[in-house]
């Protein structure tokens, strides 16, 4: 049993045992010269990029202004709300999202009020990014406010008392006790997110992007997935995704050394 | 109790109009999709549907029921969900059991070979050959094996059954139980709470996966309902227009994407109220531990 259990989870190293031959690094010099690399290659840096940005911070300033909230029933209603995007299925969320952005969606229709022209937001490339952040903040940001309420909690009663005595007003409570006090969360939280930095959400991009998108969509795992399971050239994307897996594990590896220096707190 | 300052009350009413547009922002599109669903093509095309269903209509949502192949794929992703949960709380919960012994041998392996998966995984070309090479293509097997193990639920249960008194196997065991007999008949109905939010956990995320369908399965009759509403989304099959009409056609056009997400999201939402508690507590399991 154990031993099944293993087999499913294991590390698969490049395909090679199913290869003819070994060719070195033949593909991986095949993707450093392809254009195409370089440039789902900066997307991926792009959308990565925005996506902590955005996505990381959102979710501590919705859990500070939760925990600000006095009636309780209140708080609960927000919190079940803003929950439920991250229950439904990706296809869904995406499904959604090009709904709202329709030629006649509630988007088009605000931008029909303020004397603008519609946009065809899915066709083009200059909105995808926006797109992408946008329907991501909008199935996440509810979510991971979990973590940081839950820390909030423990932050011990006496410590606003005291800064209370010592004349502290609300927003120094915030930035010397509560912020601290969820400094360990938010930190495993970067790291995390830093990890999966390259990852970018693959299957919300695959949903949202169309040919037309392609210059500023196309992301790595993409790619990956296009070349090798629908142009067949396995062993070729197969070097992409291990370098793409290579980065991100050297990614969250810094990260954690780094923040292990630097307040102390890691993963392992 | 200090008195509330002005600014402080004042601060409490942004907070409060802040946290409304959330709720708005959140729950709008949803309110939108479903008027929508149930409103006449005209209207909708004029961008008039907001709120609330315009120009009555239900020819969509009878066209999508006589649609055979939306059941059949229905169907499909109730069998994927039940069959995969099944198989991914048996593996889960035995290779969460065995790691929570204290006295295993290499057992600090075996949790680094689970953890190390979070951080890199084979990725997406050589799983695919794996799968393929297996010949579980167009099978169950190719959506419920590969992600039978959630390594963050797999950590959760491992921290649950680590905080089981160690007594009652011992007692168990002196009362001539077998490891299988004292896993089925005293750890596991001592982990309702954990096993019931693990089943959740899976069975959710099974509904609501489309991915691996997509990838392994070739035939539409064997894909789950995601994957339909996938290719509706995408333009890549018109639906179930089979046998309608031409007046039908232009208001299925219309609106059918709104009726399919509708159908599909429904038992989400229909269970959400009941079992967001269970998920709330079951993350905090996690990060107690993480």
């Amino acid at each position: 049993m154990i031993g099944n259990v293993i087999a499913f989870r294991r590390f698969e190293p490049g395909g090679s045992i199913f290869g003819e031959e070994w060719v070195g690094l033949r593909y991986v010099r095949m993707f450093l010269s392809d254009p195409t690399f370089w440039q789902v290659f900066r997307n991926t840096l792009w959308m990565g990029g925005l996506t902590l940005v955005f996505c990381f911070p959102i979710p501590i300033v919705l859990a500070l202004l939760l925990n600000e909230v006095r009636r309780r029933s209140l708080k609960r209603f927000v919190q079940s709300v803003s929950y439920l995007p991250h229950f439904l299925s990706i296809v869904i969320v995406a499904g959604i999202t090009m709904q709202m952005l329709a030629s006649d969606g509630p988007v088009n229709h605000v931008l029909g009020w303020l004397g603008h022209e519609p946009i065809r937001f899915i066709q083009e490339p200059e909105w995808f990014r926006t797109i992408y952040v946008g329907s991501e903040i909008w199935q996440t940001a509810g979510w991971g406010t979990i973590l940081y309420l839950a820390a909030l909690t423990t932050i011990d009663e006496d410590l606003y008392e005291a800064a209370r005595i010592d004349g502290a007003n609300r927003w120094q409570q915030i930035w010397h006790v509560t912020l601290p006090g969820i400094r360990p969360t938010m930190v495993t939280l970067l790291i995390l997110n830093i990890g999966t930095f390259m990852a970018v959400g693959f299957e919300k991009v695959l949903l949202l992007y169309n040919p037309l998108t392609y210059p500023t969509a196309d992301v790595i795992s993409t790619y990956v997935y296009r070349a090798g399971v629908e142009s067949n050239s396995f062993s070729y994307a197969a070097a992409i995704g291990l370098f793409e897996a290579i980065i991100g594990l050297v990614l969250i590896t810094s990260a954690n050394q780094l923040s292990r220096r630097a307040v102390g707190t890691s993963l392992w | 109790m200090v008195k509330p300052s002005r600014s402080y009350r004042v601060f409490q009413g942004v907070n409060g109009v802040v946290l409304t547009l959330v709720v708005l922002v959140t729950l709008y599109p949803f309110t939108n999709i479903l008027a929508r669903s149930f409103s006449g093509e005209r209207q909708i095309r004029a961008g008039e549907v907001t709120l609330l269903p315009k120009g009555f209509n239900l020819t969509t949502y009878k066209i999508v029921f006589q649609d055979e192949m939306f059941w059949r794929n229905y169907g499909n992703t109730v069998l994927y969900t039940v069959v995969a949960t099944a198989v991914a709380m048996v593996l889960t919960t035995c290779y969460a059991y065995v790691l929570s012994k204290k006295h295993l041998k290499g057992r600090g392996v075996l949790v680094g070979i689970a953890v190390f998966t979070m951080f890199f995984t084979g990725g997406l070309i050589p799983n695919y050959i794996l799968v393929t090479s297996l010949g579980l293509k167009n099978s169950v097997w190719a959506i419920a094996l590969p992600n039978a193990i959630s390594v963050f639920n797999l950590l959760v249960m491992k921290a649950f059954f680590e905080n089981l008194p160690a007594d009652l196997e011992e007692a168990a065991q002196i009362d001539g139980l077998s490891t299988y007999g004292i896993l089925l008949r005293i750890v596991l109905p001592l982990s309702k709470a954990v096993v019931a939010t693990m089943v959740l956990f899976y069975s959710v995320s099974f509904w609501n996966s489309w991915f691996s369908a997509f990838l392994y399965m070739d035939q539409t009759d064997l894909m789950p309902v995601t994957v339909y509403l996938r290719n509706l989304i995408q333009g890549a099959t018109g639906g179930g227009n089979a046998g309608a009409g031409t007046e039908q056609l232009s208001q299925v056009g219309a609106n059918i994407q709104s009726v399919t997400i509708v159908l599909t999201a429904l038992p989400i939402l229909c269970v959400y109220p009941f079992v967001q508690r269970y998920f709330v507590s079951g993350v905090m399991l996690g990060a107690v531990k993480g």
